[in-house]
């Protein structure tokens, strides 16, 4: 079973965006840059997948910027098989890349895609319900266990109020919440190895997908600032000025 | 030009994420109806008829909508959207597993987590962990949209819709319900509560987790939250987590112990009225949040926070 893994390069989780004065966006020059979170348990996920030998082949995909050859090197690194870029500077949006990945599948046939439950820069959570969708194959998001046998993928799922499990028929589609797994780190040998693994780099327009944006971004603005309050010297001082300052209890 | 909103409830009871929502709708337009999905869900239908400004509710029942199934969510909406400009769901766990799939089905965007209706096409999100916020403008006919619901007031009551049954579609071919474990507690939601009592990783143990943060939520009647640390560690379950990708809430007091302030856990609670922080490290970035910042080892600060909250009567 071929399984394919879509990752997205965005922020690194450590560093806060800063709002260009302009307001035109996030500033991105000269920001670390990763392989978004969710997608790295995606990444784990499948190739614990193929260790335990429910799946043949791990395929990761990224559709962006020459530079997202870097997160899929670290995706092969972990032991991904192989990678393709889909490269463009485009900034899509997840129906765009929801319509992008549609037609790599078409291509790759893989039996089972595991993505991100959301990328954390635009935080949309909507490409893989929207794929899944696109596709006609079943969702199960938000994954925090995945079993797969006999052509099924039963996925526990973390909803409001607790856990849900559903059974879905392959093939589906499939996304990481937090708890999946902790992906690994790749370990020097295997960087080494990667580097020789296939990435192919196809041009975005060779797909023929309207990637037109249907949004038009008007301004992008910082926050309402919250100031740091006071520190309070005992929790005695606390409950007073909770009750009589802030009038909160 | 009339806008759906797709109900959370429990069946029995309509959630108050609804009727901010509805508010959040009736600033696209004055013709809101509400859908009701889910399995023996008269009484939430006969509730949500209540809410003032809603103009019809439909009520669509089926074993797959009770349980949520995306996909029958999907196969139900779609059509209904013929007679629809919007279609506006809260953004909880449920609202973002099927929003998406209406928006994919009708090849329009989604536009997630809107936090201020500017006009019917306009809206504003946040991004980046809440670092930005986005204005955007839709080109699509039609919207769909998933609405942070802590940033609107909750609609009132006193409405007196009509309820009207629909057919529940076909449902979800490829998709079996297994099983749901739900967590029973007696303490307000987490989303909705006026107080909520947040535990991190310097809690060490769930058992630690238990009697340093339930007696505290108990005496001021507040919801329990957690950091992504304390979660994953086992301290709280998973829908305690309050962050970028966990819950966001914005109650009245928000009470922080042993919790650093990571972006993430920030994007969830900044927006809450009242801050309060209890660290042992005084340059922890909580504080640059917190209203109020006690520095100090919650094991010695808890207990006498308990004895002062017990002299003022809590
Ligand atoms: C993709 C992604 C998504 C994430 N989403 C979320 C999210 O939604 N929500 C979230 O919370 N996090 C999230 N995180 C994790 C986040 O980055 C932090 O790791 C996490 O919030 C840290 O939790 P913490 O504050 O409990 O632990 P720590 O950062 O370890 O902080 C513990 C704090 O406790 C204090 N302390 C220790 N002992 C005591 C004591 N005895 N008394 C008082 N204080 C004490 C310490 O001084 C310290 O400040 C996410 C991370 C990633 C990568
Ligand atoms: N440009 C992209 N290239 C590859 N995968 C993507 C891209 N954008 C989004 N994804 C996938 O979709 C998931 C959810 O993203 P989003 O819906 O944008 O929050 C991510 O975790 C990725 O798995």
């Amino acid at each position: 079973m071929k399984l394919l893994v879509p990752v997205k390069r965005v922020i690194d989780y450590n560093v806060k965006a800063r709002v260009k004065a302009d307001q035109s966006g996030v500033d991105l020059a000269n920001v670390k840059m990763s392989m978004n979170p969710f997608c790295e348990i995606a990444v784990e996920e499948a190739i614990r997948q193929k260790e335990k030998g429910t799946a043949t082949e791990v395929v990761v995909v990224s559709i962006g910027p020459v530079q997202a050859q870097e997160t899929l090197r670290t995706a092969l690194a972990m032991g991904a098989d192989r990678a393709l870029l889909v490269q463009t500077d485009q900034d899509l949006e997840p129906l765009a890349v929801a319509k992008v990945l549609q037609a790599v599948i078409a291509e790759e046939g893989p039996e089972l895609v595991l993505m991100g439950k959301q990328a954390i820069d635009g935080d949309n959570n909507a490409t893989g319900q929207m794929l899944s969708t696109l596709l006609g194959w079943p969702q199960a998001t938000f994954a925090f266990k995945l079993e797969i046998e006999g052509g099924k993928a039963k996925v526990t799922r973390e909803v409001d109020g607790g856990l849900q499990t559903l059974e879905v028929t392959l093939p589906a589609v499939v996304t990481a919440d937090l708890r999946l797994n902790e992906p690994r780190y790749a370990s020097l040998p295997n960087i080494m190895k990667a580097k020789k693994k296939t990435l192919d780099v196809r041009e975005l327009a060779s797909y023929g997908v309207d990637t037109t944006p249907r949004l038009k971004v008007l301004k992008v603005s910082e926050p309402a600032g919250r100031k740091g309050g006071i520190k309070v010297e005992t929790a005695a001082d606390l409950v007073d000025k909770l009750k009589t300052e802030a009038g909160v209890l | 030009m009339a806008v759906l909103v797709i109900a959370d409830h429990d069946n029995a009871l309509v959630r108050e994420t609804t009727h901010k929502t509805v508010t959040a709708a009736l600033k696209i337009s004055p013709d809101v109806d509400i859908l009701v999905a889910g399995q023996g869900a008269k009484g939430a239908a006969d509730q949500a008829a209540k809410i003032s400004g809603v103009r019809k509710v439909l009520l669509a029942e089926s074993d797959a909508l009770g349980q949520g199934i995306a996909e029958a969510f999907e196969a139900l909406v779609t059509p209904l959207m013929a007679n629809y400009d919007a279609v506006l769901t809260p953004a909880t766990s449920q609202g973002k597993n099927l929003s998406p799939r209406i928006a994919a089905k009708l090849d329009v965007s989604q536009i997630s987590d809107v936090i201020e209706v500017v006009d019917a096409k306009t809206f504003v999100r946040p991004i980046y962990a809440g670092n930005a916020l986005e204005t955007v403008q839709s080109a699509d006919a039609k919207q769909v949209l998933t609405v942070r619901p802590t940033v609107f007031q909750p609609a009132g009551e006193g409405g007196s819709a009509t309820v009207e049954s629909i057919d529940a579609g076909p449902g979800a071919a490829k998709t079996e319900f297994v099983s749901q474990e739900l967590v029973k507690s007696e303490r307000p939601e987490l989303s909705g509560a006026k107080i909520v009592v947040s535990g991190g990783r310097a809690m060490g143990s769930a058992e630690e987790f238990q009697r340093v943060i339930e007696p505290l939520a108990d005496k001021l009647g507040a919801a329990i939250g957690a950091s992504r640390a304390a979660v994953d560690a086992g301290y709280a379950p998973g829908d305690s987590q309050v962050g970028q990708t966990g819950k966001v809430v914005a109650p009245e007091l928000y009470v922080a112990i042993g919790i650093s302030g990571a972006i993430q856990h920030l994007a969830g609670m900044k927006d809450s009225k009242v801050i309060v922080a209890i660290n042992k490290d005084g340059d922890a970035p909580i504080f640059q949040v917190a209203d109020y910042g006690l520095v100090a080892d919650y094991k010695t600060a808890i207990p006498e926070l308990m004895d002062a909250l017990a002299k003022i009567g809590k």
